[in-house]
This record gives structure tokens, C-alpha cells and sequence, in this order.
């Protein structure tokens, strides 16, 4: 069984780190220390719930955990009390690890436990006895996320002993893509590099190209991000790897000309189906040949979504509603909907048409309502158009009650009243006003796609 | 039009629109000090579509890091 602590011992350089701009986690260090106070092993055989802002401290966390509880429920930083009440309830959550000793733990629980760097001396031995259940969250939409169950193998299924890499992500470690580069890092012989919110790109990219990182991984809208910063050049990796959205052709052609001696590969990975696939040919989608591959991972299509089965997946979902992660075949869904041109796959958007927007996934259904409840609209459509900055933004066609108040003003009333009751992701960021909208034969709003 | 008199007044409407602060707007203004965020510049750039009737940032490998690039981005797609 692969614990992280063996993995750290393995290659235990005295210079591996795991690294924000504010904290450092040495990674030798474990050895004799823990984040956890003293005594880590307190926490033993509990299901944690793991809420702390710092990255490099939530590392050091995990390192403490794996093994020693029985489960680790990751929230993402921006949590509410709400989510993580519905989170702590659906994990069974008797222990908490929070930020910072100064302030009242976020939820109550029986043991609550600061997290610390620099790490304190051990006083009692570690626990090493459980095969920790790692809890993620689901890339939210609408609601509290579902939460999913992986081991350390299943997390790892995709990840290979290798030689020396310093790595780096714009990755938050506690979702799915982000802690694929964490464990990557550990299971390599170098250090982590996190991207912090406050710093901005081009802080993070100075850092980075500072410490010779040679690995870097992110989202296509991370990567927009850097190509427009202007300071892509303070880093000069070997390696590129963009995953979590789908990565086109214009920002995978403008990563080849800032960093022509990198190997560019887009990945394509779900939280629920895990690693699927990584693609290095320098051009956008996969190929359709790779259907009819067998190992490990298999795939096929399922009315326009792709189908994966692997046992790199999540092993099930967590709480009182929650449905099998899989169908009678042992395939995960993942809702991702494909399109065939010339022998290869290309992703052209989520099932039912959530519309991603650069990362944040929005139901137009949930834009369509509070458009639909304005005085002035009678019906509403919201869309995704592509972008070249967040991958796509939400616009929306709307029928008027009154088609005489059809113009700019009635317009950007519609537009503040959205502003005002949606996340700013979700709101629109133009209206077409149409005479009306097209409807299915089963009575729905025809939808594109 | 007045090319850069349009995306100058767009800039502020965004900015306005998601309350942030914006410094006085030059030419060699670089994007990133403007103080938007990736959403204020998609929102920005799909009117800026709507507008001007082109997408020149989905053609270019090359982007732009100041608003006089944004503007000759512009300009060029237009000529």
C-alpha cells in the first residue's frame, strides 16, 4: 500500500519542498515533525474534515493524515458554513483540522486541530493503520457538491516513478486536478510549487521560474492567463500539462510558440472517472482510435458522451442520496459530450449544455430563471459563446413582454438586476432580444448541442 | 467609430459593472495592472466581438499586454 509518508522517504532530498509564497513545508522534515501539534495520532481512525486556507499547509495536513484517519474530506477554500455543515454531515466528520488557532473552528466537532508550519516536534508515534478514504468534492454546479470516495491507489493509478521533476501548478491541491500534481510531486524526487490567489500570475511565475520549476501544470484559463501577463518567459519548463477544461487549438498553438522546447500535453480527467487520458500531438480533442484501446483505461460513447471504465475511478459517492457511481458495466458517465471530425474526438461541452466558465460550471437554467423573473422578460435562453479567456461566457436571448422596450437601456437594467442576484460568473454578459424562442417536440426549450 | 475611444469607455463599463477600481487608462496601461480580472476581460472581449464584428484574440498566438496592443489588435483585424 503506497502511504505518503513512504513515498516522501523513498527520495528524501533535504531540499524537497512544498511551497506557497507565504509557507514552506520541508518534506524531510516529516520525519520528526507534524503539522498537527505533537500529536498527530489524536486524529487517528476519525473522519476528518480538512479546511485550511493555506496550500503548503493543507499538504503538510495530508501528509499527517494519510494513514492515520480514516477519512479526509478536502473542502476547497470559499466553502461555506452551509456546504461544509451538508459535507461534514454526508462524511460522518467527527474531527476537524482548521487554519488557525486564533480563530473559532468553522463548524463544530468533537477534536478540532490547528494546522501549523513550521512543523512541531513528534511526541508520540505516528498511526500508520488505516487505507484513508480521500473525500472530494465533484466540480460543483448548482447545490452542495457530491462527494466522491478515493483511495491513495486509485488517485495514483496514473502516476509513474520518475526522475527529477520540479513542479508547479495554478492548481488548488484540494480538487481533483490539483492534488494529481501534489501527489505526482511526492512520488517524484523534487518539490511542489503552489500558485497563490494574492500574488497574481505574474508573482506566482517569478517564484516559480526563482526556484527552476520543470513541470507546471494548469487550466487552459490559467494558461490564457499567463500568455497574457506578458511573463510566461520567467519560466522555461520541460513540460506543460493543461487539464480541467477543454483545451483548444489557439491556446495550445500560442504555448508552443512562448515555450518551443516543452513537451505540451492537454489531460483529460474527471474527479468522479479520474485520469483518463493525456494528449501530446500538439492538436486539440484525441484520437477516435483510442476508443478501441483496452488498457487500463477504457472508453466508449454513450449518445455523445464519453463512457470511461478504469480503476482509476472514484469508488463511490458519499451521503444518504447518493447513486451509483457507475453503470451495470462498470462505466462512469462523465457527462462530457464528444464529436467526431476526421479520426478524432474533439469535447464540445457538458450534457444538457452547463455552460463552463473558466472553471465554474453554470446551469443556464439557473440564469434563465432570474432573467425569467424580471418585469420585463417573458422568456429567456441563456448560452454559452466561446471565449478566448474563460473558455466561454453566459449571454442570453430574451423575448420581451413588450417588444417596444427592446433597446440598450432595458438592456442594461436586465443585466444589473442579474448582477444583483447571481454569482458574477453566472450572470450574463450580453442579451440578444429575439421575437422568440424555438421549442422541442417534447415542449422544452431547444437547446444547441 | 473611434477604435480606441470604444474600447476605453468598454473598459469602464465593465469595470464599472463589476465594481473594481480602475487606474487612469494609457496606452501603455498593461492589462494586467488594470486591475480586471479574467471574467472582466472575457466579458470585455465578447462585447468588444459584438461591437467591432471581429474576434481578433481567437486568430492571434500573440496576446496582448497592454491596452495599445488591445487596440492595434483591433485595429489591424479591422483595416
Amino acid at each position: 500500500m503506497p502511504t505518503l509518508l513512504r513515498l516522501i522517504e523513498r527520495a528524501s532530498g533535504h531540499d524537497r519542498v512544498v511551497a506557497t509564497r507565504g509557507y514552506v513545508a520541508p518534506l524531510a522534515d516529516f520525519a520528526w515533525g507534524a503539522s498537527l501539534g505533537s500529536h498527530p495520532s489524536d486524529l487517528a481512525g476519525r473522519s476528518v474534515l480538512l479546511c485550511v486556507g493555506d496550500m503548503a499547509k493543507a499538504a503538510a495536513a495530508l501528509i499527517d493524515l494519510d494513514c492515520c484517519a480514516r477519512r479526509i474530506v478536502l473542502c476547497p477554500p470559499g466553502w461555506d458554513h452551509a456546504l461544509l455543515a451538508v459535507a461534514a454531515q454526508d462524511a460522518e466528520v467527527d474531527a476537524l483540522v482548521y487554519d488557525d488557532e486564533r480563530v473559532a473552528p468553522p463548524i463544530s466537532v468533537d477534536v478540532a486541530i490547528p494546522c501549523g508550519l513550521p512543523l512541531r516536534p513528534l511526541r508520540s508515534p505516528r498511526v500508520e493503520a488505516y487505507e484513508t478514504e480521500w473525500i472530494l468534492p465533484t466540480s460543483g454546479t448548482s447545490g452542495p457538491p457530491k462527494l466522491v470516495v478515493h483511495t491513495l491507489r486509485t488517485l495514483m493509478g496514473a502516476i509513474a516513478d520518475a526522475p527529477l521533476q520540479q513542479w508547479a501548478t495554478f492548481y488548488d491541491i484540494r480538487r481533483y486536478g490539483g492534488l494529481q500534481i501534489f501527489l505526482r510531486a511526492l512520488a517524484g524526487r523534487g518539490s511542489l510549487r503552489l500558485a497563490g490567489a494574492v500574488e497574481g500570475v505574474g508573482g506566482a511565475l517569478s517564484r516559480f521560474g526563482a526556484a527552476r520549476i520543470t513541470h507546471i501544470s494548469g487550466t487552459p484559463s490559467h494558461w490564457r492567463n499567463v500568455l497574457m501577463s506578458g511573463e510566461g518567459r520567467l519560466i522555461d519548463p520541460d513540460y506543460i500539462r493543461l487539464s480541467g477544461e477543454i483545451a483548444d487549438d489557439a491556446v495550445l498553438r500560442a504555448l508552443r510558440a512562448l515555450y518551443p522546447r516543452a513537451r505540451i500535453e492537454h489531460a483529460y480527467a474527471s474527479t468522479e472517472a479520474g485520469v483518463v487520458f493525456a494528449v501530446d500531438d500538439g492538436r486539440s480533442g484525441f484520437p477516435a482510435s483510442w476508443l478501441e484501446r483496452d488498457e487500463p483505461v477504457q472508453m466508449r460513447i454513450v449518445d455523445g458522451a464519453l463512457c470511461v471504465r478504469s480503476d482509476r475511478r472514484a469508488l463511490r459517492f458519499l451521503g444518504a442520496t447518493s447513486l451509483p457511481i457507475t453503470d451495470g458495466d462498470g462505466f462512469v458517465d462523465t457527462g462530457d459530450q464528444v464529436e467526431q471530425r476526421d479520426g478524432r474526438l474533439y469535447f464540445v461541452g457538458r450534457r444538457g449544455g452547463v455552460i463552463n466558465v473558466g472553471g465554474a460550471k453554470v446551469h443556464p437554467e439557473e440564469v434563465e430563471a432570474v432573467l425569467n423573473a424580471h418585469a420585463a422578460v417573458r422568456a429567456s435562453r441563456a448560452y454559452a459563446r466561446k471565449n478566448p479567456v474563460t473558455g466561454a461566457v453566459v449571454f442570453a436571448e430574451v423575448v420581451l413582454r413588450d417588444e417596444r422596450t427592446a433597446h440598450a437601456e432595458c438592456e442594461r437594467e436586465i443585466l444589473a438586476a442579474c448582477r444583483a442576484q447571481l454569482p458574477r460568473h453566472m450572470a450574463p454578459a450580453g442579451l440578444r432580444f429575439v421575437a422568440n424562442l424555438p421549442i422541442t417536440d417534447g415542449g422544452k426549450l431547444f437547446r444547441h448541442g | 467609430m473611434d477604435l480606441r475611444a470604444t474600447i476605453f469607455d468598454e473598459i469602464r463599463t465593465v469595470a464599472a459593472e463589476q465594481k473594481k477600481q480602475l487606474p487612469p487608462l494609457t496606452d501603455e496601461l498593461s492589462l494586467q495592472g488594470a486591475g480586471l480580472d479574467s471574467l472582466c476581460f472575457a466579458i470585455l472581449f465578447a462585447r468588444l466581438e459584438d461591437i467591432t464584428g471581429g474576434d481578433p484574440l481567437a486568430m492571434s498566438t500573440d496576446f496582448p499586454r497592454t491596452i495599445g496592443d488591445l487596440v492595434a489588435l483591433y485595429d489591424q483585424a479591422l483595416a
